[in-house]
């Protein structure tokens, strides 16, 4: 088996004393992340990016500790929705509907070890799907040229607003914008300066990293400076956890569910524009349609309405590394950070990641796999000591976020103008944010405008100027098809799967 | 209303941006396309989807009272000012003060808030400086 001696291979890379030690930082770091409200997988992933790279890590070293940081956050999340109500990040949203219940029964401790089970479940098998599907894809993916690129990288934006999108027009600007942001600094073709205004900060263009901690981690400071007054941030209730041990006659019964939510969650998060919070709403509500049609007991502490989110959501973003990896394309806010971990590292994702760099590839799958064993350990009996953390009240933990902040930026770029646009960066997020246009695809049209440029005048030159190129391959055109039924279709479904998710939300 | 206006400054926004571009000098290297055609997309783009939320703007979205928006000004006041102090006074200095300060407002009693801010700045410092050994910024007295 070839992909076994890889993965072999990989795990030889990451079971060194160093790898193993920074995937334990990055589980911890990532749990601590995940389990705070407010402080979400992309933007605890965001922060630490300068940091990593300040430190001087190697490619594999901090892809190692980011991604564990990003399963770590997922697993997280779970720990204030079920012990506050408080979902710590989105997908994490579904695991209040039964999480909560479950702990006012005094049943928190079963509510929480069953739902780290169900993660590593959820992750586990998700990672194993990644090593079985990547390749695959990557297949696939070596015979597109620089015309389907181009066509791949518009099917990423048409998606990425993705099924529950409100307004398609707000998501087409924000990718626009991002795109536009790309361009300045000097035009990697043919050197001439864009939109420089002779201004010498601008003559390398805005590094992306400026403009992912401003837009995600500064304008959640923003958000939450603007409501703190109106909600109540002193959490006055202290979870009692109750057991921690266990109760292994539970998650067997929970087995079956688990396994639903896993396949469910995965599909949903290698499918571009869905992501894990739609694979933990998918998860709950087929589980619910399975089990519970009457709805008696969901939403009122069933377990398994527990597990089938947390492995839905746990699958999803196990699932989205897949396009990341094997395509180059990020289908999720999260994974569009990863990509930015790796393109700061200046490793090009896509088909060829797999052939020049197996070591990193293999290295970070089986990092993938011993994170998840850290993260069951760490979140079943050490749970309670998370729960601590909570007691951190936001007004002291939000400041802090925001000077990790600037620490990453400025030791990094060494420049106040750069800190000064990421401030800049944090204002016009939370404006955006108040008029609800999303945020993910800037910072994606930054990630990638480039190299959806370069791409589509290769192909301009390959064709000698003729525009048909983008239409002329029936791969191309299977994509355009896709791209276009990806951007219509939710205006036509999308209000009715909202509704859906906002009933069942209301429906506690 | 809101989107109306936001579509009228993204439409300003596209006009100055494909004027930009086509003040784009050639270099003496040139492709097929040229450096200015696909930024003359992006500028499209922008601008039609301005001209939706003009036509067809959603709802209002809740803006904060005054009050909290004058929150939200002086915390980018402070942040900026943060930034220019940084190569000033030094990380140590720069950082008890600007925590503080956002703390005191999330909150926090004044005398909390100084305590808090001292330290927020020395764990930051011990922690990223003295331990993982990144670069602060360094003031008149080396921290």
């Amino acid at each position: 088996m070839d992909i076994l001696s890889l993965l072999g291979n990989g795990f030889a890379v990451a079971l060194t004393p160093e790898n193993l030690f920074l995937a334990l930082m990055g589980c911890f770091l990532g749990t601590l992340m995940g389990a705070l409200p407010g402080l979400g997988p992309a933007n605890g992933v965001a922060i630490l990016i300068p940091i990593a790279f300040s430190l001087g890590l190697g490619p594999t070293s901090s892809l190692i500790l980011l991604t564990s940081v990003y399963y770590g956050a997922m697993y997280g999340g779970r720990i204030s929705s079920i012990l506050l109500n408080i979902p710590g990040d989105e997908p994490a949203m579904m695991t209040c509907l039964d999480g909560y219940p479950m702990a006012t029964q005094g049943k928190a401790g079963e509510a929480l070890s069953l739902s780290g089970f169900a993660s590593f479940i959820g992750a586990f098998f998700a990672t194993c799907g990644l090593v079985l599907l990547a390749p695959q894809l990557v297949k696939i993916a070596l015979l597109f040229g620089p015309a389907e690129y181009f066509v791949l990288f518009t099917v990423a934006f048409a998606t990425l607003g993705g099924i529950t999108a409100t307004n398609q027009a707000k998501s087409a600007f924000a990718a626009a914008l991002g795109l536009g942001i790309a361009m300045i600094g000097s035009d990697s073709q043919t050197g001439s300066q864009r939109f420089t205004f002779d201004h010498i900060h601008l003559y390398d263009g805005i590094d992306f990293l400026i403009a992912i901690v401003g837009l995600f981690a500064l304008s959640e400071v923003f958000i939450f400076l603007e409501n703190h007054k109106s909600k109540n941030t002193n959490q006055t209730i202290t979870p009692k956890v109750g057991r921690i041990l266990p109760d292994f006659k539970m998650i067997g019964r929970c087995i079956p569910t688990m396994a639903r939510g896993t396949g469910l969650g995965f599909f949903a998060g290698v499918l571009p524009g869905a992501g894990a919070s739609l694979g933990s709403f998918l998860a709950y509500s087929l589980e619910k349609q399975t089990v519970d049609r009457e709805g008696k007991t969901f939403g009122k502490g069933d377990p398994r309405g527990v597990a089938a989110p947390e492995a839905g959501n746990n699958a999803a973003s196990g699932g989205a590394l897949v396009p990341m990896l094997a395509l180059g394309v990020p289908g999720s806010g999260t994974t569009a950070v990863l990509l930015a971990v790796l393109l700061q590292l200046n490793i090009t994702p896509g088909p060829l990641l797999f052939t020049k760099n197996p070591d990193v590839v293999w290295g970070l799958i089986a990092a993938l796999f011993i994170s998840n064993f850290i993260l069951l350990a760490m979140n079943i009996p050490l749970v309670g000591l998370f729960t601590r953390v909570l007691m951190v009240p936001t007004r002291i933990l939000m400041p802090v976020v925001a000077m990790i902040s600037f620490v990453g930026i400025y030791s990094i770029t060494g420049s106040t103008f750069d800190v000064m646009l990421m401030v800049g960066f944090g204002v016009a997020g939370w404006v955006l944010r108040k008029l609800d246009v999303p945020l993910v695809p800037v910072i994606l049209g930054i990630l990638l405008g480039n190299q959806m440029e370069v791409n589509m005048r290769r192909a301009m030159t390959i064709s000698d100027g003729d525009w048909s190129v983008f239409f002329s391959s029936p791969l191309a055109i299977i994509l355009w098809v896709i791209a276009i039924a990806g951007f219509v279709l939710p205006m036509i479904y999308g209000r009715r799967i909202r509704e859906g998710m906002k009933n069942t939300d209301a429906g506690v | 209303m809101s989107d109306r206006i936001f579509g009228g400054f993204g439409l300003l926004l596209a006009i100055f941006y494909i004027w930009a571009a086509s003040i784009i000098k050639d270099s003496f290297m040139v492709d097929v396309v040229g450096p200015r055609a696909f930024p003359y997309i992006v500028g499209a783009v922008l601008a039609i989807c301005s001209i939706y939320f003009i036509v067809r703007p959603d709802d209002e979205p809740e803006w904060p009272a005054f009050r909290s928006f004058s929150e939200i000004v002086f915390a980018t006041a402070v942040m900026l000012l943060y930034a220019w102090a940084l190569p000033e006074l030094g990380f140590l200095i720069s950082t008890v003060f600007a925590t503080a300060y956002l703390t005191w407002r999330l909150g926090t009693e004044p005398l909390w808030a100084l305590l808090t801010g001292l330290l927020t700045s020395v764990g930051i410092y011990t922690v990223f400086h003295l331990i993982l050994g990144l670069s602060l910024a360094k003031g008149p007295f080396g921290f």
